[in-house]
């Protein structure tokens, strides 16, 4: 295969050769300076995911909407302001009303997708997860078209609902990808869905204080969320095993990276100086929008990039 | 329906690929890419959605006296790798159609009538074997050449395979079978050679198993695979514990803003 390489690399090659240790592919003949780790020319194991951008698309809409419907729950509970409620009820609906199709456009047959509707594996977040959208997108639509129609008490149970499947929209697609043979995704089964679940949460509220809500119970979300992720953050860098090293080398760990600065310490520090600026309050929101898509999109990166190494697996 | 299976033995094969013809004839699988890959006589490289044989070509230095080799000389392995059929098929745990069956044969097979492409396989099987066909968009891989054990025929490519390194037949036939040869190749001196079945694993034992020469990491038959499905209790129980908190801080500062603002 010919491939572009550049002049510095015949350098590399010379001087890894003298030290007696070639780090390329190829075959390995007696005395060559090729290293004996054993593995088939270094060639991956599992297959990387063919997902494609509407799936961290998702993740993201999805993720905000359920949280969305959580926070219209709980603040409806609590008796805060009825716009508030309204408006959490609405993002819910066009969150949810934007993951159906995403989900739909993702798969290799979209006409097939109430295939999915044929069955009800437990044992699978992906058949546990089209259960749920559809139940969640009924559910948070009927909860504002009955508000329209001035139903109130259908509207009520709808977003309750909403809020109890919202509540898996928000965490189930950390189990979904943990559950897999992608090395990098199984290492953090445990933290995905806390971690997707904070994200999702951060970005609801960014919305609703984008939408010019102002409570300082929304600040405090926001500031619970950031904090969180901060500590992700932290976690995923002190990290240091193979598993996790899509996470914080090349082009998939700097995405990592770009991701939880707008999602952990950059609305935290806003978010505190938020306690007396509106301003402030609004661009943490901005920037946890910004941090939680980067960040689904990171971890379906580096999903790809981990499948391609075979060393985890052969450990 | 007894439970079939293939032991591949790899002290039998010569590299020809007739099994991968035959699995491409027979079961009319498209091209997967012409590539010349540098990497020994191995131009398919791995399984894949057009590939459900590939026959790997392991170049390593020898061990002095096994197989009579000198030290000077490369050993050379060739062995066909074919899905596995595994006991636990994370494949067939995750597919959220039902597509992925399991077979009165007791092997795994991807019903492409029912597959709406959702990629889910592709990322739950421990071995890289089944795949999205990009022009297709379903999910392909081995069929255990169903149609034919229905017809009581052997798989194509164990009939094709023209030293007997491809055996097809009864899953228990052929672990005793894989047992008298490994004792007969450690008798004759070949000491290196192995069984690579996991089923001490999570996977709990393949239908497709392999003997090879060395370590069974230089044909990437991973040592320890584990079906995905062992870490939904952890992964769902830290769910569980997201939403719990997720309803309790948002219970909390609503309720909080109420007192404040009375």
């Amino acid at each position: 295969m010919k491939q572009n390489i550049p002049e510095s690399r015949l350098d590399e090659i010379r001087n890894q050769a003298a030290l007696g240790k070639l780090d390329a592919k190829g075959v390995r003949p007696p005395g060559s300076p090729f290293p004996e780790t054993p593995s088939y020319y270094g060639l991956p194991i599992v297959k990387p995911p063919v997902w494609t951008w509407e799936i961290p698309l998702y993740f993201f809409a999805g993720g905000a909407a359920g949280a969305s419907s959580v926070i219209a729950l709980t603040a409806q509970m609590t008796g805060a302001s009825p716009s508030l409620v309204r408006d959490a009820r609405w993002i819910a609906a066009i969150g949810a009303a934007a993951s159906g199709p995403l989900l739909i456009l993702d798969l290799g047959r979209p006409e097939r997708f109430l295939n999915m509707l044929r069955v009800f594996k437990p044992q699978s977040p992906m058949s546990v997860g089209a259960w749920t959208l559809t139940v969640f997108g009924t559910a948070s639509a009927g909860a504002v078209i009955a508000e329209l129609l001035r139903m109130k008490r259908i509207g009520d149970a709808a977003a309750f609902a909403a809020a109890l499947s919202g509540l898996v929209m928000a965490t189930y697609t950390g189990v979904l990808i943990g559950a897999t043979a992608i090395p990098v995704w199984s290492k953090h089964a445990r933290t995905l869905p806390i971690h997707f679940g904070a994200s999702a949460l951060a970005s609801a509220t960014a919305l609703l204080t984008l939408r010019g809500h102002d409570e300082p119970a929304l600040n405090a979300l926001g500031l619970a969320a950031a904090a969180f992720e901060t500590y992700t953050g932290v976690e995923i860098e002190s990290c240091d095993d193979i598993e996790s090293e899509p996470l914080r080398h090349g082009p998939t760990g700097l995405t990592t990276r770009i991701g939880g600065f707008f999602s952990g310490p950059l609305p935290l520090a806003l978010r505190l100086l938020g306690i007396r600026s509106k301003r402030a309050r609004r661009a943490a929101s901005a920037s946890a929008l910004l941090g939680s898509l980067i960040t689904r999109i990171a971890w379906i990166e580096a999903g790809k990039a981990s499948a391609a190494d075979p060393r985890p697996l052969l450990k | 329906m007894a439970v079939t299976g293939f032991l591949t033995d790899s002290t039998l094969c010569i590299g020809c690929k007739a099994c991968e013809v035959a699995c491409k004839e027979w079961n009319d699988v498209p091209d997967d890419g012409f590539v010349w890959s540098g990497l020994s006589y191995d131009n398919t490289l791995a399984l894949g959605h057009s590939t459900y044989r590939h026959v790997k070509f392991v170049e390593r230095e020898p061990k002095a006296g096994c197989g009579g080799n000198a030290n000077e000389q490369l050993t050379w392995e060739f062995s066909s790798d074919v899905c596995k059929h595994c006991e636990n098929a994370g494949c067939l745990e995750a597919c959220p159609t039902g597509s992925i069956v399991r077979t009165e044969f007791g092997g795994v097979f991807v019903q492409p009538d029912i597959c709406n492409g959702c990629g889910y396989c592709v990322v739950s099987c421990p071995f890289g074997v089944v795949d999205r066909r990009p022009d297709d968009g379903r999910a392909f891989k081995c069929t255990f050449c169903y149609d034919r054990q229905k017809a009581g025929e052997t798989p194509a490519c164990a009939k094709a395979c023209p030293t007997g390194s491809i055996l097809f037949g009864r899953l228990d036939d052929l672990e005793a079978a894989a047992d008298r040869r490994l004792a007969q190749l450690h008798a004759s001196g070949m000491t290196d050679a192995t069984i690579w079945n996991p089923k001490e694993t999570s996977v709990g034992g393949t239908h497709a198993f392999f003997l090879v020469r060395g370590d069974p990491r230089n044909y990437n038959l991973p040592p320890k695979p584990e079906v995905p499905t062992t870490l939904l209790k952890q992964s769902w129980s830290a769910a569980a514990v997201a939403a719990g908190a997720m309803v309790g801080i948002s219970l909390m500062v609503f309720a909080l803003d109420r007192r404040g603002a009375k």
